[in-house]
């Protein structure tokens, strides 16, 4: 499976596009502190849209203002044209949503609870094809109390899909599933996503973000600081492409090389910073030196390197 | 099967697998009903100075049998029902259900079949014991009596929504809830007779709904004449707890 970025998407939509989810001015406090300062969000029907910040930056608000779970103090949102709070009930058949806290009774199992909650919508999904694609056949009579920690996850995120919405949200979906469960979990997304159903999801996993949004929307201290595709993203903020290698020899002739911005050492350790091929012209004019190291690597910027440049240092 | 009936089918097939509260609900009304009758016997009791006659003039195990049902009712209404509600919030599964857009009165109503079925155990259960035990016979006004404790049910399931629905936790639940039931029993005619109150203590009676629903299954089924004011009071009861349970209730 590639990890490649998406063909890159516009970094806003057209202005007269309908809209799957639109958010103006949102704002929410919770007494002095303020969890969301003014968001503003577009998600076109059958996006993938990635809603990325550090903890507490007031993503899980987002969401749940956006679901009406939780009541602005400003602001706007619809979501298929429809007001969350006042609309509940016609929104039910077409939203779903995967929270970030919520539970099931201990004793309900799992196909139980996937029959329950597909029996509110008109055309629901089969349970029992939604419990083989998550990875839970063999958990259809498991208590939810009984149930593995990602195989939970999977089970919540499951019934946010029982119902066939046209929006889907996810709130950290994959917290807490291994590796493959969340290659597996990808790939669900792709068919959703191709069966036309819009994505608003938050994620900490910044190769999940790439890998599945064609936009993302950095969040910091209740505040949009960056939007746009990933590809967008780092070309923008994720500053220049590093190479690096170990080296005993002085190699101070590299900063005549075209792209070179620094050459940086510490111990043995040489980083070359700066723009362009950096990686190719670097190993040419090493070689032309008679030098070879076996550990020269390029290291690209990523959305990791975005989301540290957009959001801060800890504790900033 | 639509989503109000598979609900409440779930919540039924849950309080079968976790069976031990129930148990111990409609446990203390029994073993009450048992010690009480051992006490008092059932030959009427008139008092031979003043000529007052207790227990509404029939014996006190037939007297506290049909109390018992009633506090059958009481011992879910105020307490299993509202610890429950109060679990479900706590835990985050009420939330899990209002993000699905489960309406609030499609899960109150689950709660009140929930509710329904328990309290006719525990009604089947202390009469059967009544009646094995010490021959105490069927109700005289069958249907009415099954009308009334329908209607008292129904009462308490209100009185138990509202609670659940502003108690934040379970701990909070039993907490209000257990002292309720207990001065419920003592002063609303399932512990000392009616007769022996005295001033403050019936003024007490009068403002709980126990007094009434105590009634309200006792006068069918002891063939006394059918009391309107305690049918009123309950169904007001019913009414306002209903309306005020639903007002003020808290997905979270
Ligand atoms: N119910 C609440 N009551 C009070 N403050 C809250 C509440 N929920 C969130 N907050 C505060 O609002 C801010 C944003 O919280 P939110 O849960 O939206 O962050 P988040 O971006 O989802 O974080 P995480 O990545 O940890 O999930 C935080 O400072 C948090 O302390
Ligand atoms: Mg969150």
């Amino acid at each position: 499976m590639g990890t490649a970025t998406r063909p890159d998407a516009p970094s806003a939509p057209a202005a007269t596009a309908p809209r799957a989810v639109e958010v103006r001015g949102l704002r929410k406090a919770y007494g002095e502190r303020v969890a969301l300062a003014g968001v503003s969000l577009d998600v076109l029907p059958g996006e993938i849209v990635g809603i990325i910040g550090r903890n507490g930056s007031g993503k899980t608000t987002l969401v749940e203002c956006i679901l009406g779970l939780r009541r602005a103090d400003d602001g706007r949102v619809r979501v298929l044209g429809l007001d969350p709070q006042a609309d509940r009930g016609r929104l039910r058949a077409l939203v779903g949503c995967q929270l970030q806290e919520s539970a099931l009774p201990d004793r309900l199992r799992a196909g139980e609870a996937l029959e329950l909650f597909a029996s509110l919508a008109a055309e629901p999904a089969d349970p029992r094809a939604l419990l083989a694609e998550w990875g839970l056949t063999g958990h259809r009579r498991t208590p939810f109390a009984a149930l593995s920690g990602g195989q939970r996850q999977r089970l919540l995120v499951a019934l946010a899909l029982v119902t066939r919405p046209r929006v889907v949200f996810l709130d950290e979906m994959t917290t807490g599933l291994d590796p493959s469960a969340r290659r597996t979990a990808w790939g669900l997304i792709d068919d959703i996503r191709r069966r036309g159903t819009t994505v608003v999801l938050v994620t900490h996993f910044m190769d999940e973000a790439e890998r599945l949004c064609d936009r993302l929307v950095v969040l910091r201290e209740g505040r949009v600081v960056g939007r746009g595709s990933p590809g967008e993203l780092i070309a923008r903020h994720a500053g220049q492409t590093r190479v690096t290698f170990t080296a005993a020899a002085d190699v101070g002739f590299l900063r005549a090389v075209p792209g070179v911005r620094a050459v940086e050492r510490t111990g043995g350790r040489v980083i070359v910073r700066g723009e362009g091929p950096l990686c190719a012209l670097v190993g040419a004019a090493l070689v032309a030196r008679g030098l070879a190291p076996t550990d020269l690597r390029p290291v690209l910027p990523g959305l990791e390197d975005v989301f540290l440049a957009l959001t801060g240092e800890e504790g900033a | 099967m639509g989503a109000a009936r598979r609900l409440a089918w779930v919540e039924v097939k849950l309080l079968w697998r976790e069976p031990l509260t129930v148990v111990f609900t409609l446990l203390f009304p029994l073993i009450t009903l048992l010690v009480l009758a051992e006490v008092f016997g059932n030959a009427r009791e008139v008092d031979p100075v003043t000529g007052e006659v207790f227990y509404r003039g029939v014996g006190p195990v037939d007297y506290y049998v049909p109390a018992y049902v009633a506090l059958a009712v009481a011992a879910v209404g105020l307490i299993s029902l509202p610890v429950h509600l109060a679990a479900y919030r706590e835990r985050g599964v009420l939330r899990r259900l209002r993000a699905s857009g489960v309406p609030a009165a499609m899960l109150m109503a689950a709660e009140v079949a929930v509710a329904l079925l328990v309290a006719l155990a525990g009604a089947v259960v202390i009469a059967l014991a009544g009646a094995v035990v010490y021959g105490t016979g069927a109700p005289a006004r069958p249907l009415a009596a099954l009308a009334g404790f329908l209607l008292v049910t129904l009462t308490f399931a209100a009185v138990g929504l509202l609670l659940g629905a502003v108690l934040p936790t379970a701990r909070a639940a039993q907490a209000a809830g257990l002292p309720l039931f207990l001065v419920m029993m003592m002063v609303c005619g399932a512990g000392p007779p009616p007769e022996a109150l005295t001033g403050p203590l019936a003024a007490l009676a009068r403002g709980l709904p126990l007094t009434y629903a105590v009634r309200v299954v006792q006068d069918p089924w002891l063939g006394l004449p059918t009391g309107w004011g305690a049918l009123a009071a309950s169904a007001a009861f019913l009414v306002g707890c209903a309306a005020l349970g639903l007002r003020l209730f808290r997905w979270e």
